[in-house]
Formats: C-alpha cells, structure tokens, sequence
C-alpha cells in the first residue's frame, strides 16, 4: 500500500503519471513529494511508487 | 527624527534578544509576489529586523489591489516593487530592501532567488505558484521554501492553518478556498495566512522547524 496525503491506497508499482491519471488533479496545479523530497517533474513519467512509499500531493488554489 | 541605525538596533535586540536578532538581521529573505500576501509578510519581516529582503513583481499599482494589499492610492501606477521598497524605507530604515521587477519563471528564478535562506511563494495564480513551488524544490535545495494556498473568501479564519510538507516546504493556508469559487480575497483572511507566512519564516531561520 500506498500512503497518499495520509491514506492507503493500492498503486505500488503504478509510476506517479499513472497514479495522477486515475485521479481528478490538475498537472499544472500540483507539487509531488515522495517520502519527505520532491519529485520532479520531469521524473513523474519513471518514479515508480513502491509498498511502503508515502507520497504528498499539493494541489495549489488560486489566491495571494 | 529617524533613530541613527545603533539605537534602532538596540530598540530590536531589547525585544527579541541578542542570538534572535543577530539570526534576523543576517538573513536574507525573498518574496515571490508583493500581493496581498507578499505586501504584508514583507512588512512584518521588516519590522521585526530581517536584515535583507528581496522584493519580487512584474506588476503595477492597481485601484483593485488597495481592498487588500499594503499600498497607498498615492501610489496607484507605481511598480508594487518600488512602492513597497519605498513604504519599508519609511517603516524599517535599516533593512536593506532589493527589487527585482520582473516575472519569475523556471528559467530565471535561481538567479533570483540562489541567495536566500527562506523563499515565499506569495503568488496569486495556481498555476504560477505550482511552477515556483517545483522549481524551488527542484533546482534550489539548500533553500527553505514557505507557500500558501488557500485563502480567499469570507470562511472562518480558523481554518487557516501551516502544514510542514518536506524537509524544507511549508505550506499555509486552508488550501481549498479558491478565488474562483468565493468573493474574493478580503484583507483579513489574507493578512492571516501572511502572517502564518511571515512567523513561519521567524521560527525557521531561529532553529525552531517544527509547525
């Protein structure tokens, strides 16, 4: 399992792209981070999430 | 009668003591967006002694920004840079005040923002914020990087909230209240997640990393 924003979810072995695609998150809105780090952006293709992986996805709203 | 700079510094290291203030006043923090989040979380750290803040906007003055943001109508037209440069002279004399008038993008921000111990995403739009955020993160590890999202709107102000996200991202804010989706900003709500902007940077550069 995966732990995304605090809840499990059953994507190991999903890359980030793959994972995102499932979801209603706007790439152009979001930061991704892996245990504690960034993931950049041009890795979302090839970052594999992996049993145990904890990941954060911000997505940011208009608004300063 | 402005105080000459040593009594403004003793009147500084009087309220936050001599190791805080000495963390203040060698810092060098920036601002990516004078709104009404970066107007306000640049006078509070200029107030409190931040030795060196860096101002960044490409935009002007406007009659739709004074509801909110820290300008003045004589200054409506004005670079917000220059405006707020000048507003801080008045208010904390001896901080050293850096404009840069332009528009950051992944491109250019390192040359930006390469010497800063604490960044702010103080950005309106959505996506603009996402580019800084990931560059930041990306291309400028050793920096500290507080954001927000999440802030317009009439809701409580109790929901404004700072999360630590990485090892060196915060972010503040209620991060679901969209502009699109409410009024607006009003001043207040967005005082606040300044503010939690603004402490957030305080406990940062004083050792203090927890939220």
């Amino acid at each position: 399992m995966i732990k995304v924003n605090g809840v499990e979810v059953d994507i190991a072995g999903k890359t980030v792209t793959e994972y995102l695609a499932t979801t209603n998150y706007d790439p152009k809105r979001i930061a991704v981070e892996r245990n504690g780090d960034i993931v950049f952006k041009s890795q979302y293709d090839v970052t594999v999430l992996e049993e145990g992986d904890s990941l954060e996805i911000v997505s940011f709203v208009g608004g300063g | 009668m402005i105080p000459e700079k040593k009594e403004w510094m003793d009147a500084l290291i009087a309220r936050h003591g001599l190791e805080i203030h000495n963390r203040f006043s060698s810092a060098t923090v920036v601002s990516c967006g004078l709104g009404g989040l970066g107007s306000n979380i640049a006078i509070a750290l200029a107030r409190v002694g931040i030795g060196k803040l860096v101002l960044i906007d490409f935009d002007k003055v406007d009659i739709t920004n004074l509801h909110r943001q820290q300008y003045k109508a004589s200054q409506i037209g004005q670079y917000k840079t220059d405006a707020l440069a000048e507003s801080l002279s008045e208010i904390a004399p001896y901080a050293e005040i850096k404009t840069v008038t332009a528009r950051l993008s992944e491109d250019n921000l390192t040359t930006f923002l390469k010497d800063a111990d604490v960044i702010c995403e103080a950005f309106d739009d959505a996506e603009a914020k996402a580019m800084l955020v990931n560059g930041v993160l990306e291309q400028l590890p050793g920096s500290y990087l507080v954001a927000a999202s999440g802030m317009a709107g009439m809701d409580t102000p109790n929901t404004i909230k700072t999360r630590n996200i990485g090892k060196r991202f915060y972010l503040c804010g209620d991060e679901v209240s969209d502009v699109a989706d409410t009024i607006g900003l009003v001043a207040p709500r967005v005082m606040l997640c300044a503010a939690h902007q603004a402490q957030t940077v305080l406990r940062i550069l004083a050792g203090d990393y927890e939220v």
